[in-house]
């Protein structure tokens, strides 16, 4: 051994950790006979040869392998035929069945029934002749094993080996709930480097310190020499616990509100259809007050405020008032008095309104919190959403100053860059859409809904025409914006995991 | 939401097509939903049905641009012989009114007739509610007779051959078989008689609001003159949806004939003669914060379709969102620009405040979080399974009305939805620390709320695996932390164990619970490791 040789082992012996030290006699061997002969678990000795890598002494080779089992579904249909063959089987004896006998003598769920029929006529081995269920299969497409029948015997089975009709029922199986898993497995190995054929079996025994001890502090004395830890190491993570960042957010739309001098309203979420439409002039008749787009309460119905504050907005629907010409039907009190979950927290402004007296003028109020459409869930759509709202309750103030707050109110959100255009809203007027510029996307993105209410909902509620300035971002719009996340679904999904590692609200 | 599609090379006769083209149509109070290099597609917000069409975008866009500023004239000419439609008094509580006009000197292609047939729907999804509040039917001059009657029949002595159907069909076997038919069938519900216009022949023209003719109510490249009926029950918006329907086929190069409508009384429609409304400067300038003098009312009044003059506005007889003077101080915004305005912000004081509610809140997740656990949001609704698992009672159920997703009922606590996480969760290291803050619904027995429906903010901890022990000591750390006592009283409670499950009293209130989660529990929820929990009212604990 030569001299430069020499000091690379002393250099590398100051830098071995104790789980280093105990594998290195053993790296002639493969991992399972480490294991045994170190008396290490295996994760330590994966540990200390994931060092032993960050060292140059060997190099580690990861294979990812995919295995394809069977799911909870699949060991059931192993043992008791899949749908399709079920309902084969039934037909076989039994041909010619209305579809509800069919499924019914089948024994199989309407959905597994469903999928069982799609199969077959794909495969056009039955047919729907007059409602009925028809044979069409021969003889030997009886007999004959389909692709996924075989699959489901075979497996399991690693990915990479698969035969193309193996692949091709895979396929078809996976569209399938719960017949495949696939999981992933990865095998570790490794080879060892030139410096690491010199070491690998030596016995190295060192006198470096390890761990600062409280004895090591109280008996310290010079000439004594600490291991050196390899610093780029990884160390395993830790979660810290936080709030959710949907609320990180919206503390931070607070937070801005609060800054604009606004005063926080809160109210219940279940409120009558008098504060959440009627109050705000929209008409009884209008397509956003119907089941299908507005969660009602069953069996439950609410009750009217103040005598004097329901007949003027009837007046309000019904004739109009300060000069409007109303919109000229029958208001009704029993459809004002369904009760729902509110559709937009402008529900709490309407009743803020109500509240408010003449000397508490100007005044300025926000809300911020969950609101509720009759939705299907998709990728944009939610049945639940966050929204925010801002009033300004000012006699002097105008369009002008409308534009002005919402351009502050971007600006603290780090939008610097808004535009403004028309819009339209049945209790604003004028309307504005503001729009923000997205630098990412290169395109203006539509954030602000925003008006100044009508007279026909000023007027009943504050009992005089005073212009109430009205606006709010979409706040679930702008969280996928800045988080980048493309599916609203993710905002409410609750995966711990992404909980735990999402950036905070960093704005 | 209703879009229209537009050719460039029409607008391209009005205005050049810069690149920010998209952006001053929006200036005009007509969003724009994508553009291609042949066309631009437009949204019409539902205040516009006058924007309907192509014809009527153009006019705005005419109007805007300078080109034929003002309102727009339409020459009406007086009846002829037998234009005359009577409604009859049997109509009364069914569909009590139509208004009706003739169009001559059409030119149809198969693109102009879709163009019609698309605005016809477009109005009818829009104004007429999806045909409930007003329908509109266009006949071919020439297969009808006048004068028209408009009366209600029974069902079954309704027979003729709708549109796309090879033979007749009474009024009954059209809601049941005719696809239009099935779909509006809903709108014929308790009606022992249905409305149908016939002409001079006797010959039914079509059964409002469901179908035409085949024979008498198809638009064809050779029909040049048409009649054109709204039916409905409210009566202004009928004249003014015939307005939108006869002005658009005006500007296609139609001649608009007017006719006598008899409905109890008698009237000559279409009327398009302009509505007047006044409009004050100083609320013009007070609401939109701008110093506009009388000088420059003429000139913008006249950008967005209006006539002006000494503080009078006219108004056109085809727009149906004009209500109040608000609606025409708007349009005068437009015409200046939203572009131009400048961003003004007062200078009043307002004091800022958190509601008290809020701030515990972030007090305790604060606390929470300082422990290390995670907030969860969940959904305030629930699925109907889950009741099944938790062992709801009835009284505990709030359910909405046809919900579209599985979830369909109020959530009465958060534990409920907390166990829902950690079963969705399972596949995630542990261990699981999680909280959350929310509201949770109960029926209001002593209604003292407008909805009969009580609603509380709780707090739920929930920890997996875990031990009483470790959810005590949080309940310990987080009541010392808010200097409150608390006292835990045994208790049996449904899907907790025994003697490891109590309530927490703090000054003799009732808050909440603390317990360690029963195994069968969990394994309805496919929970596989322990877990203990903790549920507290904010308002009983906090007293806030």
């Amino acid at each position: 051994m030569d001299h430069k040789e020499d000091s690379v082992l002393e250099e590398l012996a100051e830098r071995l950790s104790p789980l280093e030290q105990k594998v290195i006699p053993h790296l002639k061997l493969d991992i399972d006979k480490i294991v045994a002969k170190s008396g290490l678990d295996t994760t330590s000795v994966l540990r200390a040869l994931r060092f032993l890598e960050n060292k140059g002494i060997l190099r580690l080779n990861i294979k990812k392998v995919k295995i394809i089992d069977l799911g909870i579904n699949g060991i059931y249909y192993k043992k008791n035929h899949l749908p399709e063959r079920r309902l084969l089987l039934t037909l076989e004896s039994n041909n010619y069945l209305p579809l509800q006998k069919a499924q019914e003598a089948s024994g199989l769920s309407e959905n597994e029934f469903k999928v069982s029929l799609g199969v077959l006529k794909s495969k056009a081995f039955v047919s729907l002749i007059n409602g009925k269920l028809s044979l069409t299969a021969t003889k030997e497409d009886l007999v004959k094993k389909s692709l996924e029948e075989q699959l489901l015997e075979a497996l399991p089975i690693e990915y990479d080996k698969l035969a193309p009709e193996q692949l091709f029922a895979l396929d078809n199986l996976k569209k399938r709930k719960e017949i495949i898993v696939i999981e992933e497995r990865s095998e570790t190995g490794f080879e060892l480097t030139e410096l690491g054929k010199k070491i690998a079996g030596k016995e190295i025994k060192t006198d470096y310190i390890e761990e600062v001890t409280p004895e090591v502090i109280r008996d310290w004395s010079r000439g004594k020499k600490f291991r050196k830890y390899d610093i780029q190491a990884q160390v395993p993570r830790v979660y810290g616990g936080r709030k959710h960042f949907v609320n990180q957010a919206i503390d931070h739309g607070r937070k801005i509100w609060l800054e604009m001098g606004f005063k926080e309203m809160t109210g219940t979420k279940a409120v009558t259809s008098f504060w959440n439409f009627d109050a705000l002039f929209t008409a009884q008749d209008h397509p956003v007050r119907e089941m299908h787009d507005t969660f009602f309460v069953k069996n439950i119905k609410g009750k009217l405020p103040d005598k004097e504050i329901v007949k003027r907005v009837k007046e309000s629907h019904e004739q109009g008032v300060g000069g409007s010409k109303g919109w000229g039907y029958l208001w009704n009190e029993e459809t004002a008095k369904r009760v729902l979950i509110r559709t937009h927290t402008t529900a709490l402004s309407s009743q803020t309104l109500a509240k408010l007296k003449k000397k508490d003028l100007p005044a300025k109020y926000f809300a911020i919190g969950k609101c509720f459409r009759n939705e299907t869930v998709d990728w944009k759509h939610g049945f639940e959403f966050n929204q925010t709202e801002g009033i300004v309750i000012d006699p002097e103030a105008n369009l002008s100053n409308l534009l002005g707050y919402l351009s502050e109110f971007s600006k603290k959100m780090g939008f610097d860059k808004i535009r403004f255009q028309p819009s339209f809203f049945p209790y604003t007027e004028p309307s504005v859409e503001g729009l923000v510029w997205n630098e990412g996307k290169k395109e203006w993105i539509e954030v602000f809904a925003a008006g100044i209410f009508r007279p026909e909902v000023t007027i009943p509620l504050l009992g005089e025409p005073i212009p109430v300035l009205a606006w709010g971002p979409g706040f679930d719009r702008l969280m996928m914006m800045a988080y980048e996340i493309k599916d609203l679904r993710e905002l409410y999904s609750n995966d711990l995991k992404k909980l735990r590692d999402i950036p905070l609200w960093n704005k | 939401m209703a879009t229209v599609k537009i050719s460039k090379k029409l607008i391209a006769q009005c205005v050049k097509l810069t690149p920010d083209l998209a952006e001053r149509i929006s200036l005009m109070g007509i969003p724009v939903e994508s553009e291609n290099a042949e066309e631009i597609e437009i949204e019409v917000l539902p205040n516009r049905p006058d924007v309907l069409s192509i014809q009527g975008f153009l006019r705005v866009l005419k109007a805007y641009s300078g080109k034929e500023p003002g309102l727009k004239k339409y020459k009406v000419n007086a009846p002829e012989k037998n234009y005359k439609v009577k409604v009859d008094s049997s109509l009364k509580d069914i569909r009590p009114y139509t208004c009706c006009a003739i169009v001559k000197n059409l030119k149809f292609d198969d693109s102009k007739i879709k163009e019609i047939i698309d605005l016809q729907e477009k109005l009818h999804t829009t104004l007429g509610r999806n045909r409930k509040k007003l329908a509109i039917g266009i006949y071919p001059l020439e297969k009808i007779t006048l004068p028209i009657r408009f009366e209600a029949r029974k069902p079954q002595d309704i027979k003729f051959r709708p549109l796309e159907m090879d033979r007749d069909l009474t009024g009954l076997e059209i809601l049941q078989k005719h696809p239009a038919g099935r779909t509006y069938s809903d709108l014929m519900k308790n009606l022992d008689r249905y409305p149908v216009f016939v002409d001079a022949m006797g010959k039914i023209l079509s059964m409002p609001p469901i179908i035409n003719s085949h024979e008498t109510g198809k638009i064809t490249p050779e029909t040049r003159e048409v009649f054109i009926e709204c039916s409905g029950s409210n009566l202004e918006s009928l004249k003014k949806t015939l307005n939108i329907i006869v002005t658009t086929l005006a500007d296609m190069g139609g001649k608009i004939f007017s006719m006598e409508v008899d409905y109890g009384k008698k009237e000559i429609m279409p009327d398009l003669s302009p509505d007047k409304m006044k409009l004050s400067i100083d609320n013009v300038n007070a609401l939109l914060g701008l110093k506009l003098k009388e000088g420059d009312l003429q000139k913008l009044l006249p950008k967005v379709g209006y006539d002006y003059s000494k503080g009078k506005v006219s108004i056109p007889a085809w727009r149906t969102d004009i209500l109040h003077e608000v609606d025409i101080i708007e349009d005068v915004a437009i015409a200046y620009g939203y572009d131009k305005f400048e961003y003004t912000i007062p200078k009043v004081a307002t004091i800022a405040e958190e509601s008290p509610m809020t701030k515990i809140q972030s007090k305790i997740s604060q606390a929470l979080a300082g422990l290390g656990l995670l907030e969860i949001s969940t959904y305030h609704l629930i699925k109907e399974e889950e009741c099944v698992k938790a062992k709801l009672k009835d009284e505990q159920k709030i359910e909405l009305e046809n919900s579209k997703t599985e979830y369909k009922l109020l959530r009465p606590n958060l534990t409920l939805p907390a166990l829902r996480i950690l079963s969705e969760n399972k596949d995630n290291e542990y261990p699981h620390k999680i909280f959350e803050i929310g509201t949770v619904f109960s029926l209001d027995r002593n209604q003292n709320s407008e909805t009969g429906i009580r609603e509380m903010e709780s707090l739920v901890i929930a920890c997996s695996p875990s031990n009483f022990t470790e959810l005590k000591q949080i309940l310990d750390y987080l009541t010392r932390a808010f200097a409150l006592n608390y006292e835990l009283r045994e208790v049996k409670k449904e899907g907790f164990i025994e003697g490891r499950t109590g309530s927490i009293f703090t000054d003799k209130r009732e808050c909440g619970f603390i317990g360690e989660a029963h195994p069968d529990m969990l394994k309805q929820w496919g929970i596989k490791m322990p877990v203990c929990m903790i549920e507290i009212s904010i308002g009983e604990m906090f007293k806030a």
